[in-house]
């Protein structure tokens, strides 16, 4: 905490009463990454927050500019990198949006159980570091097991631990074993329930977690509407409102799942409403191995998905088909979308704007903290500077993402 | 067209454009509904107004998402484009408004205080200005940068680069040096819009004039 200065402001009888102004981050463990609010406190209490955001601010959406679709994708893995197949969704179903190219159903529910993964793969790091924020340690570790299973799943299907590039305008890149199918099946049946549930019982009823969560950053309806939330933070709120029930996208419409709400809206529920999804996701993981057809993992359409490596090596059509594809790429047709879902942290949604070439004219990208943390102000002010970490840990932010 | 992709789906768009356009009046400049997507282009100046009669008489609680996009051949070079969301109607619609430079838009601060960082992002990144917003700082590039980044004539590069100075134990801001130029790759067919003339067509083109 550097940068103290003292203010002197008018009170009675001698004494003087002096606001602190101080620097919370940018590099504070609880800062989640790197951000710098500027506090200014009237001894304990936080009277005004200004968060100055853009510190890892990387011109994401310009370089992608300069890329041709496929090649821009990685950018997304780099953004929420908690998160990384989540945010590929929004950008591939831009392009096919766009294309409008039919996917096949093998491919739509491999895109639906890895984003379920990757959703519980981002609740347990939130969850875990939501925890450690107001001083418990055990869980932390117990949940940082649970997300190295997670990573391996990754590993094993695509190659890369964190920043997969799997989703594919069209399907996927690759097909995944049946082993890892099943060894998920087995994982979401037995071992991630037991640990994740061991891990929850210790903090869930837990008197100190429960006095530094219950009742801090109450938001009402109106506000959380109003300041812009999305995903847990809206859901907390008391808004039954989750894109992949409401405007679903590839096979979530076929899935049975719940949407938890809270009902005070304030950190212990926002807390509490991530926990619930876990075991939602869970659900539907299970739905999507019960149900998954056998086929193709990527449209047949040669002008947008590259051809396999044997298919090359014996026709030439193939073979051109694939030179095209990388190097000039696939072209879009002229328009715009905007296509938004259900990221772990809430709505992330891309702008697309296509001039009919190989490269975006314009890609937004709009972030699930952006709002989130604009709101910090309003949500802190008046508590106490302890209880902004347990805030800001109930926010789920992620500074890639916020900043791009 | 029927529609083959599985992005998310929304209540249907049936009527809505006409609807919001007739209740919108003379306010309208122009809509569209390609892919899906109903965007409504707005006068400038009333664009707050536009908003409001959105969010209380249309359902369209949300303000998602503004966004600038550049483009530097037209006359008004800028497009300040707002996602709104209705959580009721479960619908969403773009509203887009232009400007150029100098010509400030209306602030929306008044009716969704989100809006705040959103117009301070689109100013950071465009330099357009928004009037009656009263925090118009820089968000999210460097203290002290200059220009604003995503406009089309900003090159990628950027002008400026910094670097940790042993001698002067701080970082230094230098301009930026390559040690190779910029390459960009331009793949397009020749066939297709590619912009540039192909070794030996210019004499086609004499040909054609004589």
């Amino acid at each position: 905490m550097s940068g103290l200065s003292l203010e002197q402001s008018p009170t009675t009888d001698g004494e003087v009463i002096s606001n602190y102004t101080i620097n919370f981050g940018p590099q504070h463990p609880a800062a989640h990454g790197v951000l710098r609010m500027v506090m200014e406190l009237d001894g304990e209490i936080v009277e005004r927050i200004d968060p100055h955001v853009g510190l890892l601010h990387r011109g994401t959406e310009k370089l992608i500019e300069y890329k041709t679709y496929l090649q821009a994708l990685p950018y997304f893995d780099r953004l929420d990198y908690c998160s990384p197949l989540a945010q590929e969704y929004s950008y591939v179903l831009a392009i096919e949006k766009m294309l409008n190219i039919e996917v096949p159903e093998r491919a739509q529910y491999l895109r639906v159980l890895f984003a379920e993964l990757t959703r519980i793969c981002n609740h347990l790091l939130n969850i875990g570091a939501h925890v450690m924020d107001v001083g418990a340690m055990t869980p932390n570790l117990w949940v940082f097991e649970l997300r190295e299973d997670c990573l391996n799943c990754f590993e094993r299907a695509t190659g890369a631990r964190m920043h997969a590039a799997w989703f594919r305008p069209g399907g996927v890149h690759q097909d995944v074993p049946l082993k890892l199918l099943t060894d998920i099946g087995e994982w979401v049946d037995g071992r991630l329930p037991e640990l994740f549930g061991d891990a929850m019982s210790l903090v869930m009823d837990n008197r100190i977690f429960k006095q530094r969560n219950v009742d801090i950053a109450i938001v009402s309806k109106e506000d959380a509407i109003a300041w812009g939330f999305s995903g847990p933070m809206l859901r907390a709120a008391g808004v039954p409102w989750d894109l992949r029930k409401s405007q679903p996208y590839d096979v979530y419409d076929r899935m049975d799942f719940e949407v938890p709400v809270g009902t005070n809206s304030d950190c212990y529920d926002r807390f509490m409403v991530r926990v619930q999804e876990v075991y939602q996701s869970i659900r539907i993981i299970k739905q999507c191995l019960a149900e998954m057809p056998d086929g193709p993992i990527a449209t047949d359409d040669r002008k947008v998905s590259p051809p396999k490596r044997a298919e090359m090596k014996q026709s030439m059509e193939a073979l051109i088909h694939h030179f095209k594809l990388y190097t000039e790429g696939f072209h879009v047709p002229a328009g715009e979308v905007y296509v938004a879902t259900e990221s772990p942290k809430g709505e992330f949604g891309v702008y697309l704007v296509s001039d009919g070439t190989n490269k975006p004219y314009r890609c937004k990208i709009r972030p699930t903290a952006f709002s989130h943390l604009q709101a910090m102000d309003m949500m802190t002010k008046g508590h106490m500077l302890a209880d902004a970490t347990a805030i800001l840990g109930a926010i789920d932010v992620v500074f890639g993402e916020c900043d791009r | 067209m029927s529609v083959l992709h599985s992005a998310p789906k929304i209540a249907s768009n049936e009527g809505v454009r006409d609807a919001l356009t007739t209740a919108l009046g003379k306010q309208v400049l122009g809509s569209s509904e390609e892919h899906g997507e109903i965007i409504i282009t707005v006068a400038r100046d009333s664009i707050e107004d536009v908003l409001r009669t959105l969010r209380d008489d249309h359902a369209y609680q949300q303000l998602v998402e503004i966004a600038g996009v550049d483009y530097p051949d037209r006359e008004e070079r800028f497009e300040v484009v707002y996602m709104l969301l209705s959580l009721t109607k479960n619908h969403r619609v773009m509203v887009k408004v232009s400007t150029d430079e100098d010509t400030p838009v209306p602030t929306v601060t008044t009716l969704w205080p989100v809006a705040g960082w959103l117009e301070r992002e689109v100013f950071d990144m465009y330099g357009v200005t928004f009037d009656g917003n009263t925090d118009l700082r820089r968000i999210l590039t460097d203290y002290g940068f200059e220009g604003h980044p995503f406009r089309k004539d900003f090159p990628l590069t950027g002008y400026t680069e910094l670097r940790y100075s042993e001698e002067e134990k701080r970082v230094v801001y230098e301009p930026v040096e390559l040690a190779q130029d910029f390459r960009s790759f331009d793949f397009t067919s020749p066939w297709e819009g590619a912009d540039y003339v192909l070794p030996g067509d210019e004499k086609a083109e004499k040909e054609d004039g004589e």
